[in-house]
């Protein structure tokens, strides 16, 4: 079945000077899934948000099913036609339940029952995409962990009520999600296809999308640099078409004398009798299944509460947009704030100083802005997370708690922090890391498996694997 | 464990409970139904203002002008109304689209509703002083009549209450068109992507905030029959902390009727316990403030031991 779903073609956009798509023809046939891949800001994000309305291109026309669309596109217009999109950042609103997030992209459940059809509608497709989900129509979003967040906005995409779901876009979908839900999600997007509904999957994991996706499409500075058939691609090829070289994961040299000073020490309050401990110069992984009591631990750490704590901490959070950075403020002033104490002079804050703070850590991170003045939303996704890392690093910070921040960060850019985390570790700075994705414990020195809260086993060097961390993150029947 | 959750919801209504047991104890005749038409019935319009001032809050924005928009309300009535209804009802819907284009305006231009409201707020109250220099007019018979009404047993106000708080939490809260005005203050992106306009949405919020604030001005005249400009100046404050009280939020679209409802009733009966303990009147207003920290504290401890991972 090669009939074209949807068709964007010669789309151009640009942003003031800056051309961020230059000339994409992109097109999805009916029942096929598209890997999109490329490093943030390579324009992708900018393609997806054209293809669903929200941005007008500024020249290039849009087809579907071969016709051309007639009048303003838009949201609504895109919604009519049965395209949907599961963003990056998440698209519900916080303070509705799952149930009332259903009709919210349905107009037609309303009248009397609409609840009960909505929360029918929601939990159907929750069980049809994640068995064993635990999600409830009437939970409120705002209490779901993030990644039960990501599932519900994955199967509200997926509802359908009148009219035909034509494409669905998928944002980096498994961000937050851990290797059980996402494998779920992996097997849905194959039934989907197979029966007729087109899928734009984009992911930096690589892994995912080479198989996952029937055709991948590789993205570099606003353009198509590669469009073929997955099963050409190799790790490596795409890697390669990005446009960065391939960087295997090196294991982490284990130098750190048994004798090194302790930093942190603390036993989870969450349960559990193993302790967590934290040399100088260490970096330590916390790994296991998603929501399973890693960031209650950081959190723990970080408020001192039942732990020994032996130097000034820094924090790096996860979730950008709701602990991280601060939206009016530029991305200087987001990097100083940790320091600011510091950076005092009789009582008032060093211009200069700071400054020069800000010049620092822009080069030995390679933020990518033009200024450091300008506003931190300027930034991409990536190097908005820069910035963050920038924040703790330039503090005085010995230890650097960090929670999940990888999360929907290009590969290029993970490269260069997984170089900078290695450095300060060198220089006696502690990490403890908290990563859903397992590749990243290959860089800790020694991993904790959490499980229901409390640490599972503790796991050192080579024996640090994918096998030996699921293993014991499912040793107990899972909950 | 005990539900903190269900123990935030409930605490408006423990707090009026309080509020109100204190007041019997103080003043036990109070416990009547006499008196307690008499302790509520001012309450009535309070509450219709904090419902106004909810639907704001709703959509994360804030009304400073509710309170001189009540007593223009009043105004109008008591001049316009008495002499020439038709007129009068005119000139009081076009109020309410008033109220619809100032939320298009603070939407449109990107406004802080707090500057554009608090120059509003000095608007109504011109206009008031213009309508009526002196306090006096008359208010409609049917009005008078109206907010005169009783029924056995339970007073008029506790019943008006409820009905209020019943009519918003069905409109608001169980409606499918409700969660679109909630949602647009939980995440207004994401209502726009799934192809709603907001400009609407916040039209409409402001213009039910016209529509009680509407309500509440009628209710205050047919209970003071005549009225003045500066009648309900104190509305503005009240309506905000009564749906603060209520369990409402200022922003992220969680607010409850109900316990807007309750908060209002929980200021108005604090009055008058206060004037019960025969605090001067100077005092009152650090009093009741102290009442509204001591609420909210309460509140913030509750909420402090939520789990949010």
């Amino acid at each position: 079945m090669n009939t074209s779903a949807i068709t964007l073609d010669s789309v151009e956009k640009s942003f003031g000077a800056v051309k961020a798509l230059a000339g994409v023809t992109f097109e999805v046939n009916s029942g096929e899934c598209v890997g999109l891949v490329g490093h943030n800001g390579a324009g992708k994000s900018t393609l997806m948000h054209i293809l669903v309305g929200t941005l007008a291109p500024s020249s290039g026309e849009l087809l579907i099913a071969g016709k051309k669309t007639t009048g303003d596109w838009s949201a609504d217009a895109a919604r009519l036609q049965g395209i949907r999109c599961v963003f990056q950042e998440l698209s519900l609103c916080p303070n509705l339940t799952v149930a009332e997030n259903t009709r919210i992209i349905h107009r037609n459940l309303k009248g009397w029952g609409w609840k009960k059809r909505a929360s029918d509608l929601i939990s159907q497709k929750l069980d049809e995409i994640f068995p064993g989900h635990g999600i409830s129509p009437h939970d409120e979003v705002a209490d779901l962990p993030i990644g039960k967040r990501q599932m519900a906005e994955i199967a509200r995409a997926f509802t359908v009520t009148d009219g035909a779901l034509r494409l669905v876009v998928l944002d980096e979908p498994t961000s937050s999600l851990d290797a059980v839900t996402a494998r779920q999600l992996m097997d849905f997007v194959k039934k989907a296809t197979a029966g007729g509904i087109s899928i734009v999957f984009i992911s930096h994991l690589l892994g995912e999308v080479l198989s996952t996706s029937d055709r991948i499409v590789v993205m570099k500075d606003g353009r198509i640099v590669a469009d073929n058939a997955a099963r050409e691609f190799t790790r490596d090829s795409l890697v390669a078409a990005m446009g960065s070289q391939a960087h295997q994961a090196t294991r982490r040299r284990t130098e750190v004398a048994a004798d090194a000073p302790v930093m942190l020490r603390a036993k989870p309050i969450t349960g559990g009798t193993a302790e967590l401990v934290v040399r100088r110069g260490e970096v330590i992984g916390l790994s296991g299944l998603a929501g399973h009591g890693q960031t209650r631990m950081l959190l723990q750490l970080y408020g001192k509460r039942h732990a020994v704590v032996n130097g000034p901490m820094a924090f790096v959070a996860g979730d950008r947009q709701s602990d991280g950075i601060f939206n009016l403020w530029s991305i200087g002033q987001n990097i100083t704030l940790r320091s600011l104490a510091a950076l005092r002079r009789f009582g008032v804050i060093d211009g200069q100083r700071e400054r020069a703070l800000e010049e620092t850590w822009k080069r030995r991170m390679a933020i990518r802005t033009p200024d450091i003045n300008n506003n931190i939303l300027t930034l991409s996704g990536g190097n908005q997370q820069k910035a963050l890392f920038a924040r703790a690093l330039g503090s005085d910070a010995s230890i650097i708690l960090m929670d999940d921040p990888m999360r929907g960060v290009d590969i290029g850019t993970k490269q260069e922090v997984y170089g900078m985390i290695q450095a300060q570790a060198a220089d006696g700075r502690s990490f403890v890391w908290y990563t859903t994705e397992i590749d990243e414990l290959a860089h800790c020195d020694r991993a904790y498996v959490f499980r229901n809260g409390s640490i599972a086993a503790e796991l050192a060097g080579a024996d640090i694997s994918e096998e030996s961390v699921l293993k014991f993150s499912f040793a107990e029947a899972a909950a | 464990m005990i539900d903190r959750r269900l123990v935030r919801r409930a605490l408006p209504f423990i707090s009026l409970l309080v509020v109100l047991l204190a007041t019997f104890y103080v003043q036990p005749r109070a416990m009547s139904y006499f008196g307690m038409n008499l302790m509520l019935q001012y309450a009535i319009p309070i509450a219709l203002a904090t419902i106004a001032q909810m639907f704001v809050i709703t959509v994360n924005d804030l009304d400073l002008s509710i309170g001189p928009f009540v007593g223009l309300v009043g105004c109008i009535s008591a001049t316009l109304l008495y002499s020439n209804p038709l007129l009068g009802v005119l000139v009081l819907i076009l109020l309410i689209v008033v109220y619809g284009a100032v939320g298009a305006l603070i939407h449109l231009r990107n406004l802080p509703s707090i500057v554009v409201t608090l120059g509003l707020s000095f608007v109504w109250l011109g206009i008031a002083v213009l309508v009526l220099p002196s306090p006096g007019g008359k208010a409609p018979v049917w009005l008078k009549s109206l907010m005169a009404f009783q029924v056995p047993i339970v007073p008029f106000p506790i019943i008006a209450a409820i009905v209020i708080g019943l009519v918003v939490h069905l409109a608001l809260m169980t409606s499918s068109y409700g969660v679109i005005g909630r949602g647009a203050g939980g995440n207004g992106k994401a209502l726009t992507r799934a192809g709603w306009s907001m400009l609407r949405t916040k039209i409409i919020m402001y213009m039910l905030c016209g529509f009680f604030g509407v309500l509440s001005g009628l209710c205050l005249l047919g209970l003071t029959t005549s009225a003045d400009a500066h009648v309900a100046d104190r509305y503005t404050l009240f309506s905000i902390a009564g749906v603060i009280l209520g369990g409402g939020e200022f922003i992220g679209g969680r607010v409850s009727p109900f316990g807007a409802v309750v908060g209002a009733l929980t200021l108005a009966l604090a009055g008058s316990f206060l004037i019960f303990l025969k605090i001067s009147p100077d005092w009152q207003i650090g009093a009741q403030g102290a009442i509204l920290i001591v609420v909210l504290a309460l509140r913030a401890a509750v909420s402090f031991g939520e789990a949010r991972t």
